[in-house]
């Protein structure tokens, strides 16, 4: 008895759809990241008009390219399955079985994890570098920004000039301690010297968000929030309130102006000599990290204590009167 | 339970969400800007003459012991409880603010600075119950909230760059004599008078305005209540064309 055994024909040589992909994705990506890198990156948020702007618009290119090729990839072969591998019409068979695959997996894992681990250590210099990258550090601040700490401040010198940002419903005004301690309610900056911000707040929580220089520190009440950055271009700066804080908080927005040095060194002496003319100097209280909105040292000795009567009696509401809303 | 059966409960579930949803926005939000009146300010010589005043109460049924802003209609001269008016573009604005409530320190002393007006200055009379004037006229370009009982309320348009402290009665008038009837008169009732001038923007618009001072009794340090509420301590200028 004859047996006609049937070999298993091996099967035929179909397109090798591991290296089609891997070819359409490193064009994919080349372009991808090319794109970012020299048409994206010079227009991408905030800008480069500070130091930390500038490192924030950085670390936004860096991250794009690093994600592009991995969007890519997954995009891609979704696309690629969904065309090259669907059902044919009239197809009810199943489909092929699925099996793990180490060297897919482990490629997957290690890649994955090598980016993050980068990104991890990136962000940690990227945070170092430029002295907290813009963000408020609160009252003691781990990173700093070089230069020096002066009582007063000085063109072409490598003095940190020091703005206090008071925050308040629903309105940001500027002192300046090396001036003085003069207020006003518009953000001068000298281009190229360094900045520490101070930032705190009357009443409730705001926050300072100076768009253009990528500086973002909350405001809140009783607390010396530190932020630093160093102007590199002249022009307008948008200062937003960030903290949803009452009625007007959309509306809790002025701008500030990066100037040369001497226009600086001259606007904040002339504002200087104005308020001390107008005794608004003589006005404002003591310069200090922070202020007690329920405390005024000055005020009490000619005021007739009065309760009842109106308003807060010629003195602040205390923070329990009397009622919790 | 057939599949269009839960389609339609499906559906209806939604509906009544979004219905819910809409009626909130409309019934609460709504509400609260639709019933004000906004006064309407026209000019006479290439200047406008508004008129305000500033009350320890008001005479609402909801709200009576807010303080309040009022503004006078130019033409019946009676005072509406409103915090909206219009002013014609590119005019001088010739403002008249009557202080009927006492003093409250500024949170930020640096509001005592009068900005933004014409000279850079606010002129200020303060009258006793009796209507006997003791400070006539006195033009000054900062009234200090520090030093004495001397400041009730401010009037701010930040987006102008306009901060004006507005003058409260003294001390000892502020502490026994003050109006308890709104709108107050100056008829037995200790006040003062203060006024300034500015430029309207030479562009249409709606500008915010607003009290610096925390005067929101019953609120946490004094930041809510009429602070955060139109129609009471913060309002609108509309300026139109002219």
């Amino acid at each position: 008895m004859s047996v006609t055994e049937t070999q298993p024909t091996p099967a035929a040589a179909g397109p090798r759809h591991g290296l089609r992909l891997f070819f359409i994705w490193l064009i994919l990506s080349l372009a991808a990241c090319l794109v970012i890198w020299f048409v994206w990156y010079p227009h991408l948020p905030p800008g480069r008009m500070s130091s930390s702007a500038k490192h924030q618009q950085f670390d936004i290119a860096i991250l794009a390219v690093i994600a592009a090729p991995v969007v890519i990839f997954v995009v891609l072969y979704f696309i690629y399955a969904s065309v090259v591998w669907r059902a044919k019409a009239g197809d009810d068979s199943d489909g092929e079985p699925i099996y793990g695959n180490t060297a897919v997996q482990a490629t997957w894992i290690i890649g994955t994890s090598a980016i993050v681990l980068f990104l991890a250590v990136f962000g940690t210099v990227e945070l170092i570098g430029p002295a907290g990258a813009g963000a408020g550090e609160g009252p003691s601040p781990v990173w700093t920004l070089a230069g020096t700490k002066s009582a007063t401040w000085t063109p072409g010198t490598d003095h940190i000039l020091e703005v206090q940002v008071i925050a308040q419903q629903w309105v940001f005004t500027y002192r300046y301690p090396q001036f003085g301690g003069m207020e006003s309610s518009e953000l001068y900056l000298p281009i190229d010297a360094p900045v520490e911000f101070h930032v705190t707040s009357l009443d409730v929580i705001h926050s300072f968000w100076a768009y253009q220089l990528g500086v973002k520190a909350d405001a809140n009440p009783m607390v010396d929030n530190v932020a630093y950055t160093t102007p590199e271009q002249l022009g307008s700066v948008t200062v937003r309130c960030n903290e949803l804080c009452g009625i007007w908080h959309g509306a809790m927005y002025n701008y500030g102006h990066v100037v040369t040095q001497s226009a600086f060194e001259a606007w904040a002496s002339g504002v200087q000599a104005q308020e001390q003319a107008d005794g608004v100097l003589a006005a404002l209280p003591p310069y200090s990290l922070t202020y007690d909105p329920t405390v005024v040292p000055q005020l009490g000795k000619n005021i007739v204590k009065i309760d009842g009567i109106t308003g807060a009696a010629g003195y602040y509401y205390p923070s329990t009167d009397p009622v919790q809303p | 339970v057939s599949v269009p059966a839960r389609a339609a409960a499906l559906i209806a579930a939604f509906l009544i969400v979004v219905g819910a949803g809409v009626f909130v926005a409309l019934y609460y939000i709504g509400s609260a800007t639709t019933q004000l009146t906004t006064v309407h300010y026209s000019a006479t010589g290439g200047v406008v003459n508004v008129v305000l005043q500033e009350d320890p109460q008001n005479n609402t049924a909801t709200k009576p012991d807010w303080v309040s802003y009022y503004t006078q209609d130019p033409t019946s001269k009676q005072w509406v409880h409103t915090t909206l008016f219009s002013v014609p573009a590119g005019m001088k604005v010739n403002m008249t603010i009557y202080g009927y409530d006492g003093c409250t320190p500024l949170r930020n002393n640096y509001w005592s600075h009068v900005q933004g007006t014409l000279g850079g200055t606010v002129t200020v009379s303060q009258f006793d119950q009796h209507g006997k004037e003791y400070v006539t006229n006195q033009t000054t370009s900062l009234i200090n909230s520090w030093s004495d009982c001397n400041v009730g309320h401010t009037f701010a348009i930040p987006a102008m760059g306009l901060f004006v402290p507005v003058a409260s009665p003294n001390a000892q008038l502020s502490a026994n004599n003050l109006c308890s009837s709104s709108p107050c008169t100056t008829s037995g009732n200790p006040y003062s008078l203060e006024t300034f001038s500015f430029m309207s923007p030479a562009h249409a618009g709606a500008f915010r305005w607003q009290c610096l001072i925390p005067c929101g009794g019953g609120y946490l340090d004094g930041n809510g209540g009429p602070m955060q509420t139109l129609g009471w301590m913060t309002g609108f200028m509309y300026v139109v064309a002219s």
